[in-house]
């Protein structure tokens, strides 16, 4: 039991930063701008981050597995403290960073270790996967911030008015946004362990939780761990110096990198797609982060902005490649050591 | 003068839907029904100015008097509702964004109350002798001062229900207010080229009455100044 939970430890701590840097995608403006209270979006955000894991998590994590299948506790152990140690180096760089990047390149790194081939069908998914993201959550985020201040000057609601349906927008929108963000990037946290999960399928009375559901739980847990511990300091950065947002256009952000995220990873509208012979999304953990960027840019394309910064892009596509580079890198050193020091299978 | 006709809730939702909506938002909808209160109050300061001067120019004193004690009720009113106006703000969390703009405009809409106020006590302190020849160039300055005020009520009322029209008022506030400056320059020069009032101190003190009529337009004028920021910030 003790070395169970050793083993999930990096997972667990990749929950926890999850946790503390991306709640802030979701309520940073709203707790940056006092709009809603720290509170209140921490419980929001921890409550729905874990109801999506549980309920909606297992896509991203199928994707993940069909990328490379680590098949020994210690070997995910490795690559999830890969990932960990590579999303931790590269925030204290103050570069932008996303967990799903530094996963994906984790788990290449233990099949070149292990000698596994690599399903490039996967990874050309979920690349192209990175680079649509953003660029689905700015084209949302223009067509919403023109649908919304054409709205707006139809329904011609006070300002104090105003301010409070808006504040009551930012907490459901919100309550979305961590739904998704649990659904589509708990297989960031837990994805590698679940081939080798230590649970088994649970009765509850009311409801039944099959062991990656198990899994997903806890890595939700440590997420809002994640959010309660430390994220109340990003969101007052994201709020207050990263992008300063109105009200309003910080709810489109949100809508828009929710709903992108959402479409990543329901299974139930891949179906509905697929049914209707239409083109459906895969699932993929998709960077939080990086979406907020893309609806940030997407509001400004709405504004008519001439002066998009081309740098946070390169930025951003550097983090395409640097992160998955680095936490490969880490991974197959790190493989290295816990096999030969420490005598752990990392690969059957 | 009731306003709750004012408050804008979109569409006319089902009785359940506004039930539930009373009680969700109600804190915003009082604060909304009492800003609205207040800026009545200014309104009323300036036809309650208007209607002193002009009673006092008829030597009409009751009327004037009576006008002065309700001013001075007015302004009580509309500090009692400023006061709670900021504690709303502030005690239920409201507007984070903007409260420290909203504040500020009341509180320099306040100043405009003050002086009407100001004003006709003056008036009835000091008691000035306006000749006959400079009581309708008197009456001219207070209308202009009242106008600007008046349409600076407008805009701050256009602002808060988020409508189209305040950048219309704050010009109509300009328009009133440059009118005011020349009126008072001229009456001034009228006043010391005047071989009717001899003495200087008699023309000092009716060109510190001149530049207090002045003044009223002067806020009005501050607010509009104020008021177009905040326009250009809450745009989304």
């Amino acid at each position: 039991m003790l070395t169970t939970i050793f083993f999930l430890s990096s997972g667990l701590f990749l929950g926890w930063s999850l946790g503390a840097n991306d709640a802030a995608n979701i309520f940073g403006t709203a707790v940056g701008t006092k709009m809603v209270r720290f509170r209140v979006a921490a419980l929001i955000a921890s409550a729905f981050v874990i109801v999506g894991a549980v309920v909606g998590g297992s896509g991203g994590s199928e994707t993940l597995g069909r990328l490379g299948a680590v098949n020994t506790l210690p070997g995910a152990f490795t690559v999830a403290l890969a990932a960990a140690l590579t999303v931790l180096w590269m925030t204290r760089l103050r570069l932008p960073v996303s967990t799903t990047q530094a996963i994906v390149g984790a788990i290449l790194g233990w099949n070149v270790f292990a000698q596994m081939e690599t399903d490039f069908g996967s990874l050309s998914t979920i690349v192209s996967s990175w680079v649509a993201g953003p660029i689905l959550t700015m084209v949302f985020a223009a067509l919403l911030f023109l649908l919304v201040k054409k709205l707006l000057k139809h329904i011609r609601v006070g300002i104090i008015l105003q301010d409070a349906y808006t504040r009551a927008a930012l907490i459901v929108a919100g309550a979305f946004g961590a739904y998704s963000l649990g659904a589509n990037n708990i297989a960031n946290v837990m994805g590698v362990f679940v081939p080798v999960s230590p649970f088994s399928a649970s009765d509850f009375g009311l409801f039944t939780l099959s062991s990656a559901q198990q899994l997903f739980l806890l890595g939700g847990l440590a997420i809002a761990v994640g959010i309660y511990t430390y994220s109340h300091h990003v969101m007052q950065t994201v709020g207050n110096d990263l992008y300063k947002l109105s009200p309003i256009a910080a709810l489109i952000v949100v809508l828009s990198s929710a709903l992108v995220l959402f479409l990543f990873a329901s299974e139930d509208l891949k179906l509905f797609l697929e049914a209707r012979n239409l083109p459906s999304f895969p699932m993929v953990p998709i960077s939080s982060s990086q979406a907020v960027v893309g609806g940030v840019l997407g509001i400004g394309v709405a504004k008519g902005g001439k002066n998009i910064n081309l740098n946070v892009l390169t930025r951003i596509a550097m983090g395409w490649v640097a992160t998955p580079l680095g936490a490969g890198v880490t991974c197959v050193v790190l493989l290295f050591i816990v096999q030969n020091l420490f005598a752990l299978p990392v690969f059957e | 003068m009731s306003s709750h006709h004012r408050l804008n809730v979109p569409g006319t939702p089902a009785l359940g839907v506004q039930i539930i909506m009373a009680i969700l938002f109600k804190n915003a909808i009082t604060l909304e029904v009492k800003i609205h209160h207040y800026l009545d109050n200014v309104t009323n300061s300036g036809i309650l100015f208007r209607e002193g001067i002009e009673d006092y120019l008829n030597g009409d004193t009751t009327q004037f008097n009576n006008k002065l004690a309700d001013i001075r009720k007015n302004e009580e009113g509309a500090d009692a509702l400023r006061r709670e106006i900021r504690y709303r703000l502030y005690k239920k969390m409201l507007i984070p964004e903007s409260r420290g703009d909203v504040l500020g405009l009341l509180e320099t809409t306040d100043d405009v109350i003050d002086a009407t106020k100001k004003v006709l006590g003056h008036f009835d302190v000091e008691k000035p002798r306006v000749r006959e020849f400079l009581k309708k160039d008197f009456s001219k300055l207070a209308q202009a001062s009242a106008d600007a005020l008046d349409n600076v009520v407008k805009a701050d009322r256009a602002f808060f229900n988020n409508k189209e029209g305040v950048e219309d008022y704050i010009h109509k506030v300009h328009f009133y207010e440059h009118q005011a400056d020349q009126l008072e320059e001229q009456i001034k020069k009228n006043i010391f080229e005047s071989e009717e009032i001899p003495d200087l101190a008699e023309k000092l003190q009716l060109r510190d009455f001149v530049e207090l009529l002045g003044s009223l337009a002067d806020q009005s004028e501050d607010v509009a100044e104020r008021l177009s920021v905040y326009a250009i910030k809450r745009n989304p």
